[in-house]
């Protein structure tokens, strides 16, 4: 083993300049090859700083294990250029191939020494694939992991933009409810409407429904358990935007809100929210 | 009758309900379905899909497109978990029944929201419920 690991960070330590050619213009000649996402140069020098830190790290003569300390270098790099990568839309293909594109070249240089026989051959090439396989899975891991970040933070954004609690006038808060509610965003939507009646001291709290989906169950407790909290609070809530077909689906399911203020629109209930507050909404005189 | 359309999908977390929800309305809005439909039958996916979830501890659902002979569509729902099963399946079916902290009106408002409900459940044999919603 130790034979067939010297012969081949030899010849990559030899043959890297002619390597790094052959494995760019493959990369180059591929059809995964995405240079409206990377261009040229930069793919020339992610190439360049790849194939150093690799050749170092194969000069270890450990080929068969990449969680050691001499891959540190390699492990690290291809992370990074795999995380940039997964964040500018690259394919999970795409990733790989960047490494696996690497065999071809290698290999052509393995064929090409004189002196070995066949067996140490194989084994050299098998050493070889082994290794660059286990970095192409590395790279689909961390593609994947990158990916799931991305995707993770867009959630996060996506609670926090569809939070927001408004002041519409003294003492009246409007909640506007958008899209699908699952349980989790829910629970954080009620939340911050309880804490802005806290701040606010506001007396009425608007529920707005117009923009969601759908009300199942846990929706309803959800906004249950608020309305009744917020009336521990000393806030009365009204809810509006209750659309028909969410209206009919409710009256099936066996949902209701109880004593709870019910209006068709958002002017509604704000119209009713200024009548108990004692305000009145006056056009003022044309003057003359 | 024939099975136009089927997909299965498991459930596991409540991202997966929130997707069956979105599966079901695309689905049945490409069928042609209202929109009171739609949400009638969204809802009650909603309510099925977390009982599997939260009492049959995740399960799977089938998804199939009903196409009649004499051209009407439907859409059907089958949820199957493997959890402790209902031993009682008439009061599970009460409104305000729950063994949980909800308001027991999912199962029976799952009834009332489709045009055909059948539950196949026994304890320790899990549970199976088939919605199904025409146009
Ligand atoms: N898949 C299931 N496996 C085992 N038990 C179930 C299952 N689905 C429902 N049950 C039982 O039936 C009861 C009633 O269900 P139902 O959906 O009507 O109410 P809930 O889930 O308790 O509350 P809600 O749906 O109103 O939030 C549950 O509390 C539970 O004990
Ligand atoms: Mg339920």
């Amino acid at each position: 083993m130790i034979k067939i690991n010297k012969k081949i960070s030899e010849i990559l330590t030899q043959h890297k300049n002619e390597i790094f050619e052959d494995w760019l213009s493959g990369q180059l000649a591929s059809v995964s090859l995405r240079l409206d996402l990377v261009s040229e140069t930069e793919l020339r020098r992610q190439s360049q700083e790849f194939l150093n830190l690799f050749v170092t790290a194969s000069l270890s003569s450990n080929l068969q294990d990449i969680n050691t300390p001499e891959w540190d270098g390699v492990r690290e790099y291809l992370t990074s250029i795999t995380y940039s990568r997964a964040r500018q839309g690259f394919s999970p293909t795409e990733i790989a191939t960047f490494v696996l594109s690497l065999k071809h070249p290698l290999f052509s240089h393995l064929r090409e020494l004189s002196g070995v026989n066949s067996n140490d051959l194989i084994d050299m090439i098998w050493t070889a694939t082994f290794l660059i396989d286990k970095l192409a899975l590395l790279s689909i891991e961390n593609y994947q992991r990158g990916r799931e970040e991305i995707i993770k933070r867009q959630q996060q954004e996506l609670l926090e933009l569809s939070t927001p609690v408004v002041k519409a006038w003294d003492g009246v808060l409007i909640l506007p409810l958008i899209g699908t509610l699952d349980s989790a965003r829910t629970q954080i939507v009620m939340e911050s409407l309880l804490q802005s009646i806290l701040d606010t001291g506001s007396a009425i709290a608007i529920i707005d429904i117009t923009g969601v989906i759908s009300v199942d169950t846990l929706v309803a407790q959800h906004l249950l358990k608020t309305m009744a909290a917020a009336k521990l609070m000393g806030a009365q809530c009204i809810i509006s935007g209750i659309r028909p077909q969410i209206a009919q689906t409710m009256v099936h399911l066996g949902v209701g809100f109880g004593e709870v203020a019910t209006k068709a629109s958002l002017a509604d209930a704000l119209a009713e929210s200024f009548k108990r507050l004692g305000l009145a909404v006056i056009k003022p005189q044309a003057r003359g | 009758m024939s099975v136009s359309k089927s997909d299965a999908a498991t459930i596991q977390n409540t991202e997966d309900i929130v997707r069956l929800r979105q599966r079901v309305r695309d689905l049945m809005k490409n069928e042609g379905f209202s929109l009171v439909d739609q949400t009638k039958m969204v809802t009650a996916a909603s309510e099925l899909a977390r009982n599997a979830l939260v009492y049959g501890g995740g399960g799977a659902v089938l998804v199939e497109v009903l196409k009649e002979d004499n051209g009407r569509t439907g859409l059907r729902l089958i949820f199957e978990d493997h959890g402790p099963g209902i031993a009682d399946i008439d009061q599970a079916l009460t409104d305000g029944f729950t063994t949980g902290n909800g308001l027991g009106l999912g199962l029976g408002g799952s009834k009332r929201l489709t045009n055909e409900f059948l539950i196949d459940s026994s304890p320790g044999a899990g549970t199976r419920i088939t919605v199904t919603r025409w146009m």
